[in-house]
């Protein structure tokens, strides 16, 4: 039993690791037919992630997807695709930063009440898709694409002078305005590499607690078997569309909370410049991870490092889009090498099965013990 | 005419797979007329004249019969006239009755059987393979079925027939053949053998019987229903219109579509004692899902009471009806009874999540629920190396015994039994309805399910015939014959189905 364990592992490890093997091949690919060194660019962005300043950048970066990964993830635990991410990570930030410039409360009350509005404005904007796909049928793909859309809009209306935005003076950027100290969330010194955002170690336990609420909870046993059979967990007894519906709104609530660790440790505003496309690189972050709270860590941490490290090619003559043409293979990598690799360990388990039974290697039955 | 016999997991399908080309033999040479081949691609096997009418059938239900055979064989014949032309010769010299232009949709269970056996032979086909040919037709049509296929023999043709009802076997095979753990363990010529010498060849032990031996049946009731009507545009099915989608609660509106929405289920009413066991035959799709689906709770009926040991249920959720004490073997274990991909201990816990020894207080005990498995595993002899293995790894039989091992471990006061032993090998049979009699002893009632219907017949304490989403028949299962009860499965026989002898009017006297 112990070899189908340690099979199992093997499996799963293959299939990112064929994956990332794949893209980097195909990216090598792609700077050779350019004309470009292609060891170069790679050796520099290992040299960037030496220095401890991109270090702190790469930290940070990695709690900012993961948050955002664990949100797609739980949707995909349950087969449901939430592209929304982007538009739900989005508009809570604004909606928080708007909340959290407009009050004054003692410090963790403040950040308390930041944090909370974050989550339930990305819950609701989630739960708009979870709702129309439980009452009406709407594929949770289209409304929620379609919501992204309506978030940049709403967003860039709400950021207006006349609405809620504020232009600081001498500045072209619009923001909500700053929030009080007591709003903010203390990070970690790490000297002259800046500061590595608190709000990571609340990124990185709310990994813990997504382990624990799939694994070893009745609710996380129903979303897994949802995700798994629709029609075994209805016949199990689980009310397929209350499902729904929550893990919307759990998906969009963790969404909302992508927007925090730059907000609360860094920007203390939600400004034109604030972050774009976290939401969706979070779905590749969460694909590669397998869903899997240790992978996606691992994953939102080579995308962090890709992000981050490539920073400066551009001085050294070498375009950092590969780095996002690396992101975008990988996609498409992972999700071919996986299902190979589905179909390879499952043929495999049914083979081993087999022969293991012609070897008389079951468990012994009673039935048996006593003919 | 060639029958091959053997459990379930014998090796029958994968032995088929190979002489389609499906799959690729490790070792050994296959030879067609004196010739050896080899086959990469079920193209390959078509080509030299082999052709596989499957268990499950490959037909589109929204093309015409026409359509359907010519589908992927457009070179042979073209697809108009002179395809209808060839068709209709096929159908003509076999005695197959095939109308070229019928819609699939509209045909019964065994026309579309003869639509895929014409398919074959449209395409050439000199060796027909049949997987389980009978599994889904009643007496009557089983009869058909074999004149056609003596037939098909008549005219030169080789048919390789799978099975596992023995008594088929003998009726129709020429030479059988028996395998049993991947191997031919022995032959058989069916002018001598019997079904027990068979039987005893494929599994190595007795012949299992359905039988029941005594009657168990008290007269408290568990479950009763009362009025049970399901309409097609009701709780499932998406409204035509856009109008809102009907209210179950509002009685107004169901009154008003009853004249459109095909009824799924009419005015069902039965009563189940404790100790029972109501077995429903009928041919399948007239209306048993519906009416599993409206117990369980997963469909809401348009009207009607579901009591269960008192307690009016008809609106409860799924998951308190299973708290309550409602055991369910669903017909499509695949669909509804397993998480295929996950390890046969989750699969434990499935539809018993908050229940002991799954979970406690919301949070889940999985050292427990290993330990459990493992007793089940032990108990109703699931042949597995392990609780960590997927549950897809495990053949049909043994998938079948842990889902009545899941269910029977939560004490129901009610089984609902959807074609229990479908697909499963006399050995495996024979244990699941021991289990389903010994919590009968214990006082169990149970809705059997299924098409097989000697198992029916044999099993039930009493047996109602269900056709078109009514309960249009009842018989006593002590004298009737499956003929009796297929010709009422076909709506030819209504009201009380009596058998040669004289039996009282009430059908728990017995």
């Amino acid at each position: 039993m112990m070899k189908i364990d340690k099979d199992k592992l093997i499996i799963g490890a293959a299939g990112p690791v064929l994956a990332l093997v794949t893209s980097f091949v195909l990216t090598v690919l792609v700077l050779l037919a350019t004309g470009l060194d292609p060891i170069e660019p790679i050796r520099l962005m290992i040299e960037n992630a030496g220095y401890s300043d991109v270090q702190v950048l790469i930290v940070n970066q990695t709690g900012i997807y993961y948050l955002a990964a664990l949100a797609v993830a739980i949707g995909f635990r349950m087969n449901l695709f939430n592209i929304g991410v982007e538009g739900q990570y989005r508009l809570a930030a604004m909606v928080s930063a708007l909340v959290g410039a407009a009050v004054d409360l003692p410090g963790p009350l403040h950040i308390l009440l930041i944090v909370i509005v974050a989550i339930a404005t990305g819950a609701i904007w989630a739960g708009i898709a979870g709702i129309l796909k439980t009452t009406r049928g709407v594929s949770e793909v289209v409304s929620t694409i379609m919501l992204n859309a309506i978030t940049t809009s709403l967003v860039a209306w709400l950021i207006l002078p006349k609405n809620f935005g504020v232009q600081p003076a001498g500045s072209n950027d619009l923001t909500t305005g700053q929030i009080a100290e007591s709003g903010w969330f203390p990070g970690i010194d790490m000297g002259d590499g800046g500061q590595i955002y608190g709000f990571t170690f609340v990124a990185l336990a709310l990994g813990v607690v997504y382990w624990f609420v799939l694994n070893r909870t009745r609710f996380g046993f129903d979303l897994r078997a949802t995700g798994e059979s629709e029609s075994a967990a209805q016949a199990s007894g689980v009310d397929a569309k209350k499902m729904i519906l929550t893990a919307m709104l759990i998906s969009g609530g963790l969404a909302g909370l992508a927007g925090m660790p730059i907000l609360l440790g860094e920007s203390h505003t939600y400004s034109l410049a604030f972050p774009v496309n976290v939401g969706f690189t979070a779905i590749t972050v969460a694909l590669l991870g397998r869903n899997h709270p240790v992978g996606i860590l691992f994953s939102a941490l080579l995308f962090a490092f890709l992000d981050k490290a490539s920073s400066n090619l551009d001085v050294s003559g070498y375009p950092k889009e590969i780095t996002q043409i690396m992101q975008g293979i990988i996609v498409i990598a992972v999700v071919v090498s996986y299902e190979l690799v589905r179909r390879y360990g499952t043929r495999r388990q049914q083979q081993k099965v087999g022969e293991e039974l012609a070897a008389g290697g079951a468990i012994k039955t009673d039935k048996e013990v006593s003919a | 005419m060639h029958a091959l016999i053997g459990e379930n997991g014998a090796g029958k399908s994968t032995l088929m797979k190979i002489l389609y080309g499906m799959q690729k033999p490790d070792e050994g040479t296959i030879a067609v007329d004196g010739e050896q081949v080899t086959f990469s691609s079920p193209g390959d096997a078509i080509a030299r004249g082999i052709g596989m009418v499957h268990q499950h059938f490959m037909l589109a239900d929204n093309l015409t019969v026409l359509e359907n055979v010519v589908l992927g064989g457009e070179k042979l014949y073209g697809i108009g006239a002179k395809a209808r032309k060839k068709i209709q010769e096929i159908s003509d010299a076999y005695g197959l009755g095939v109308r070229p232009d019928a819609l699939l949709e509209d045909l019964g269970v065994a026309d579309r059987q003869r639509v895929e056996i014409l398919k074959v032979l449209y395409r050439g086909a000199k060796i027909l393979i049949l997987d389980e040919p009978t599994a889904v037709l009643v007496p009557q049509e089983v009869d058909a079925l074999f004149d056609n296929l003596r037939e098909l023999k008549s005219e030169g043709l080789t048919v390789i027939f799978i099975s596992h009802k023995l008594g088929e076997v003998l009726k129709v095979a020429d030479d059988i053949t028996v395998i049993r753990r991947g191997t031919t363990v022995g032959t058989a010529d069916p002018k001598t053998a019997t079904t027990k010498q068979l039987a005893e060849l494929m599994v190595g032990s007795e012949l299992p019987s359905p039988e029941t031996r005594e009657s168990t049946v008290t007269d408290v009731a568990m479950l009763t229903v009362e009025g049970l009507t399901l309409l097609e545009s009701g709780a499932s099915g998406a409204p035509l219109t856009t109008a809102a989608p009907a209210d179950p609660s509002v009685t107004v509106t169901v009154h008003e579509e009853a004249a459109t929405g095909r009824k799924l289920l009419d005015d069902i009413s039965l009563t189940i004692h404790k100790g029972e066991i109501l077995g429903i035959a009928g041919v399948e799709g007239n209306g048993q899902t519906e009416l599993i689906e409206a117990l369980m709770g997963i469909a809401s009926p348009d009207t009607g009471v579901i009591t269960l040991d008192g307690d009016d249920i008809s609106k409860t959720s799924v998951r308190k009806r299973r708290e309550g004490g409602i055991g369910y073997i669903p017909e499509d274990r695949h669909r509804h009874g397993l998480l295929l991909e996950a390890p046969l201990w989750e699969n434990r816990i499935l539809g018993h999540v908050t229940e002991a020894p799954n979970s406690k207080r919301g949070i889940l005990d999985p050292k427990a629920a290993r330990k459990d498995t493992e007793r089940i595993v032990r108990e109703y002899d699931v042949r597995t190396p392990g609780i960590d293995v997927t549950a897809s790894s495990l053949s049909g039989g043994n998938q079948q015994k842990l889902i009545v091992g899941r269910e029977m471990s939560h004490n129901p006061k009610f089984l609902i039994a959807a074609h229990p032993t479908r697909g499963v090998d006399v050995g495996a049979q024979a244990q699941i309805w021991d289990a389903i009699r010994d919590a009968r002893r214990e006082g169990l009632a149970v809705l059997l399910i299924s098409a097989d219907l000697d198992e029916l017949i044999g099993l039930s304490d009493t047996l109602r015939v269900m056709y078109r989403g009514k309960l249009v028949a009842d018989a006593d299962p002590a004298t009737i014959t499956p003929e009796q009860l297929g010709s009422a499965m076909t709506g030819a026989a209504t009201g009380r189905l009596e058998g040669t002898e004289e039996q009282p009017e009430d059908g728990d006297a017995r």
